[in-house]
């Protein structure tokens, strides 16, 4: 009986062991942290892995990246619940920042989204210049498309095309709304060989296990443009006003510009994103 | 089906040579799941005991609420634990949203009810008179506890593990509370979704083998305590 006690204490010991250790947060989290809500298509890419220990180490500021879709991104600014976004959904950004919610918006980069489907091209839209005119076609043909459907910058820049191309194509039978990450969505749209609307990031990384084409891609219409937004500190005391604006001027200056201009050359032979700083919009 | 087998190479590998992330993203998953099993254990087996040893009104929906509770969606507990944490929101001042302590208190509120739910079974199995007995015998009300506590050890300790494996392999609260902070709150299941939307499913795949592995190696001790209990 005694050695059963011995191996209960020695448990319930290791158990507030880490108790104990548990309560031991980083001396950084406590002070001076920042809370930068953005999309998925920048963690996923891989691009703030590099960029956020460049600033955290320049500041000082703790950085806690919550990934979530733009549409996710400025809720939670609208609620004071993030200090700075890094979004790519212009239309809702300028409401954003007309509505008090955002200071300063400023141009950091962009790169552009591109239209993927099955080799086979079953809705024969290789080749169209126009992304409208592609959409028109898949919805004649009534071939699979599989759209975000999460208010991610994606899903809006998808449905400004839809209205682009005169259709309603929610509730059709052959729209399908993933409500998942861009990534998910491309293997959903690669397993069942349909059509959607992608960034050209998520697509580069992840081209190698899809086997969907490129089919769609050029029109001006296609532009994924990023802003880096401050949210409002006036009415929102509780956001970290210095370190957001830091943040901001970090991801427009020089240096933080030409590492978004090399950014993923080495792995997939061409940059993910083309810096944009200071060019009008 | 390689991709599986390559995934299992590459957990050892990154195992063996003490990949410093990955390192440190399961000792966070455990460290986070350990605590918030114990916090359960105590706040579980408390009201298990409450519950079994006592009479009053509203008993049964009490207990009726337990076992709902067994069955909680995690991504509702995240969801409310989110909000209630905002720093705009009525528990803000604590600062607590997006760190690892925002995790185990959501996944406290997972595992307690389990545990609890589980507990309570146990304790009602035991015979009815022998609370009695055992005051009888001239123990407090503290050593009665005990005594019973130790006879229902048995499926106390598969209370613990049914409530560890809730905890150890959530996902949606700790995504939510946490925000898959990296080398803050990034645990084992949250890296796991983000290599997955990444395409990087080899490392999904290691990550998950280690995620295995660790519910092995607790629960593996868990048992071996249980077991050892049995034989005497």
């Amino acid at each position: 009986m005694r050695r059963i006690y011995a191996v209960l204490a020695t448990v319930v010991l290791a158990l507030a062991t880490c108790a104990v250790l548990g309560t031991h947060a980083p001396a950084a989290a406590a002070e001076n942290t920042l809370i930068l809500a953005t999309t998925t298509s920048t963690q996923d890419s891989g691009l703030l892995d590099v960029l956020i220990p460049i600033f955290e180490k320049k500041t000082g500021c703790f950085v806690k990246t919550i990934a979530v879709g733009s549409g996710q991104a400025m809720a939670m600014g609208q609620r004071g619940e993030a200090d700075v976004l890094l979004v790519h959904s212009p239309a809702a950004e300028e409401t954003f920042v007309a509505d008090g919610f955002g200071l300063a918006r400023r141009l950091v980069m962009h790169n552009d989204f591109i239209i993927v489907g099955p080799g086979a091209d079953p809705a024969r839209i290789r080749g169209t210049p126009s992304a409208a005119e592609a959409f028109v076609k898949i919805a004649a043909s009534r071939a699979l498309f599989l759209s975000r459907g999460d208010n991610s910058g994606t899903h809006a820049q998808e449905q400004r095309l839809w209205k682009a191309a005169g259709i309603e194509a929610e509730g059709q039978s052959w729209y399908q709304q993933t409500g998942l990450g861009m990534g998910q969505t491309l293997n959903v749209a690669a397993e069942k060989k349909g059509y959607t609307l992608a960034d050209r990031g998520t697509y580069l990384a992840l081209r190698s296990s899809l086997g969907l084409e490129i089919l769609g891609e050029g029109d001006p219409a296609l532009a994924n443009i990023y802003h880096v937004i401050e949210v409002n500190a006036e009415r929102f005391p509780k956001a970290n006003a210095a370190a957001a604006k830091a943040f901001a001027d970090f991801m427009v200056s020089e240096e933080v510009q030409t590492i978004i201009g090399t950014f993923g050359v080495e792995t997939f032979g061409s940059p993910l994103f083309f810096p944009d700083a200071g060019k009008p919009e | 089906m390689d991709l599986i087998w390559e995934g299992i190479k590459r957990a050892l590998h990154l195992l063996l040579t003490l990949d410093r992330e990955v390192l440190g993203i399961t000792i966070l998953s455990l460290r986070v799941s350990l605590l918030a099993t114990f916090i359960s254990l105590v706040a579980g087996i408390g009201a298990a005991l409450l519950l079994a040893l006592n009479r009053f009104p509203g008993r049964r929906l009490a207990i009726a609420l337990v076992n709902t509770g067994m069955g909680f969606p995690p991504v509702v507990v995240g969801l409310v634990v989110t909000i209630v944490l905002w720093r705009n929101g009525p528990l803000g001042f604590l600062e607590l949203l997006y760190t690892p302590t925002a995790i185990v208190v959501a996944q406290a509120i997972i595992a307690t009810p389990i545990i609890a739910g589980v507990s309570l079974a146990a304790l009602q199995q035991l015979p009815a008179d022998l609370r009695l007995q055992i005051l009888a015998l001239g123990a407090s009300r503290a050593q009665m506890l005990w005594l019973i506590v130790r006879e229902a050890r048995l499926p106390l300790l598969a209370a613990v593990m049914a409530g560890f494996g809730g905890v150890i392999s959530e996902v949606g609260a700790a995504i939510m509370v946490g925000g898959n902070i990296k080398g803050y709150t990034r645990v084992l299941t949250t890296a796991t979704v983000m290599e997955t939307s990444k395409g990087n499913f080899d490392i999904a795949i290691a990550l998950s083998v280690i995620l295995l592995l660790l519910a092995f190696a607790v629960n593996a001790l868990l048992t071996h305590v249980q077991q050892r209990n049995r034989q005497r």
